[in-house]
């Protein structure tokens, strides 16, 4: 009877989590919402979180961002042979690499980098007690804490996808002179062909819909740790597979509503 | 004004810690809360800072029901009531002296320069002096325990509670830090709660004592009337004699 239930059971507490989940971060938001007065608390720590949640996973980015269009570059030859012009190859490494790959690539590499430190960081602090220490000092933790990263992550990611896009384009273009005979103004045409200004505009949506989503996700987990060093991995683990999981399912969203 | 707590009941889920525990510490005095582990004495403290909130009853604090205040009023509290963490809580990004100055720095009332003469005269009074350029992890237990002590006392609060303030201390840090209890209350006339498992400490520092026990307070009074006691839960409790505790179950 008891190993009949037990994958129901499961399936229950799993199930309660989640809304559980849901609820913390919901509180946790609307806390972050009233927060937003509190400038005296979360000013002087913005650029600070700017500059580490955005400058330096510029680096990471970049580096995913070239790769990936050395490789879309190689596919599109690969595919487009003797049916498709060349010049389309500078077509699919731009729409690509603006509508999808740029933001995408760049959220999910940021999830782990980015997420999980600041659920690490909060769930620690949690854990050691130092943030009942800051309530003490009367300092409201939300806005000292959890504004400042969710403001940065959501004004640097559209800032580092924006490079990594244009990186991968960039590396593209390289791969199609260097290793496809295809000349810079065959690339350029192509490149040109379909290319609307509003995709730009639809892959900065997305990027701090990213952003928003990868530091709310790890500071609520973080706020939320219990039970120790297990609990803080336990808080950086979720923290990386929601925060992917919403970025999949976002990316789904903004194509079905602001690309129709 | 005093701290007060009347008929206080919180549970986390089926568990329940706290039932019915009533507490009055008159201004000025040094209350020592002992029991033994896990029966909520760290739970009681963070009522009184507004950290909980019981399920039932009240926490009285400078005049305030702090149990059901706002926000903005809690923190208003907060500012006059040090914090004395049992691990410390030091904010291990910052120096030491930036983490004696936090409070300092909220209150918003003292110039640069003051809060810094501020924090020096704070590590002097800990025997911490030219420490405050480290880092919380370049510090012993001790050390970090005493700048926690340093922190809770900076903005020269009218309470001070303390979470076990001298456990894993070295004998002569715990005289300096019971020494630095006496001196708050009685040089500066600060209302002190303070949870202890140390016997010794407790009746050294403690004006009046109370006994946490399965939920409630099980026995109150001065640490000269405590030694007299017949109850054999706190007999036991305090001598350290668990067949009397067996006994009495």
């Amino acid at each position: 009877m008891h190993r009949t239930l037990a994958p129901v059971r499961a399936v229950g507490r799993g199930a309660l989590r989640s809304v559980e989940a849901v609820g913390e971060a919901g509180y946790l938001g609307l806390d972050a919402l009233r927060a937003l007065r509190k400038f005296e608390l979360w000013g002087p720590h913005l650029v600070g979180q700017m500059v580490r949640i955005g400058v330096e996973s510029i680096p990471i980015a970049l580096f995913i961002a070239s790769f990936t269009g050395v490789v879309l570059a190689l596919q599109a030859s690969y595919t487009f042979t003797g049916a498709v012009p060349l010049y389309f190859v500078g077509t699919l490494v731009g729409k690509t690499m603006i509508l999808e790959l740029g933001p995408v690539l760049t959220g999910l590499a940021l999830s782990g980098r980015v997420g999980a430190n600041i659920a690490a960081q909060i769930g620690t602090m949690r854990v050691t007690e130092q943030i009942d220490a800051l309530e003490t000092l009367a300092y409201d933790p939300v806005a000292y804490l959890v504004v400042p990263r969710v403001l940065a992550g959501t004004l640097m990611f559209p800032v580092v996808v924006l490079l990594a896009n244009a990186i991968g384009i960039l590396a593209g273009w390289g791969t199609s002179l260097a290793l496809l005979d295809m000349s810079s103004p065959e690339f350029v045409k192509g490149l040109r062909l379909f290319f609307e200004p509003w995709d730009v505009q639809f892959s900065l949506i997305k990027s701090a819909s990213f952003g928003l989503t990868v530091t709310s996700v790890g500071c609520s987990f973080g706020f939320h740790t219990t039970g120790g060093a297990e609990g803080v991995g336990i808080s950086t683990t979720r923290a990386v597979v929601i925060s992917s999981m919403i970025i999949l399912v976002l990316d789904a969203f903004w194509a079905a509503t602001l690309l129709q | 004004m005093s701290i007060e707590l009347v008929n206080v009941h919180k549970a986390f889920g089926a568990n329940e810690v706290l039932r019915g525990f009533s507490l009055n510490i008159p201004e000025g005095e040094t209350m020592a809360i002992i029991g033994g582990s896990g029966t909520g004495k760290s739970v009681l403290l963070k009522h009184l800072v507004g950290l909980l909130t019981p399920d039932q009853g009240e926490v009285w604090v400078d005049g305030e029901n702090i149990s059901r205040l706002d926000q903005a009023s809690i923190y208003r509290v907060r500012r006059n009531i040090g914090f004395v963490f049992q691990f410390a809580a030091l904010f291990d990004s910052m120096t030491i002296a930036e983490n004696v100055g936090m409070g300092l720095a909220r209150l918003d009332t003292m110039s640069d320069e003051e809060v810094r003469a501020r924090v020096e005269t704070c590590l002097e009074l800990v025997d911490l002096v030219g420490y405050g350029a480290r880092l919380p992890s370049e510090l012993s237990g001790g050390q970090r325990k005493r700048v926690g002590f340093a922190r809770a006392i900076a903005t020269s609060p009218k309470y001070i509670l303390y979470d076990e303030p001298t456990t894993g201390l070295d004998p002569v840090t715990k005289s300096v830090i019971d020494e630095l209890i006496v001196r708050m209350s009685d040089d500066l006339g600060v209302t002190g709660v303070v949870i202890t498992h140390d016997m010794d400490s407790a009746f050294r520092i403690s004006d009046r004592m109370a006994m946490l026990y399965e939920g409630q307070n099980r026995w109150e009074g001065t640490p000269e009337q405590i030694q007299q006691t017949d109850d054999p839960i706190v007999k036991g409790f305090i001598e350290g004699r668990p067949e009397l505790l067996e006994s009495a179950t």
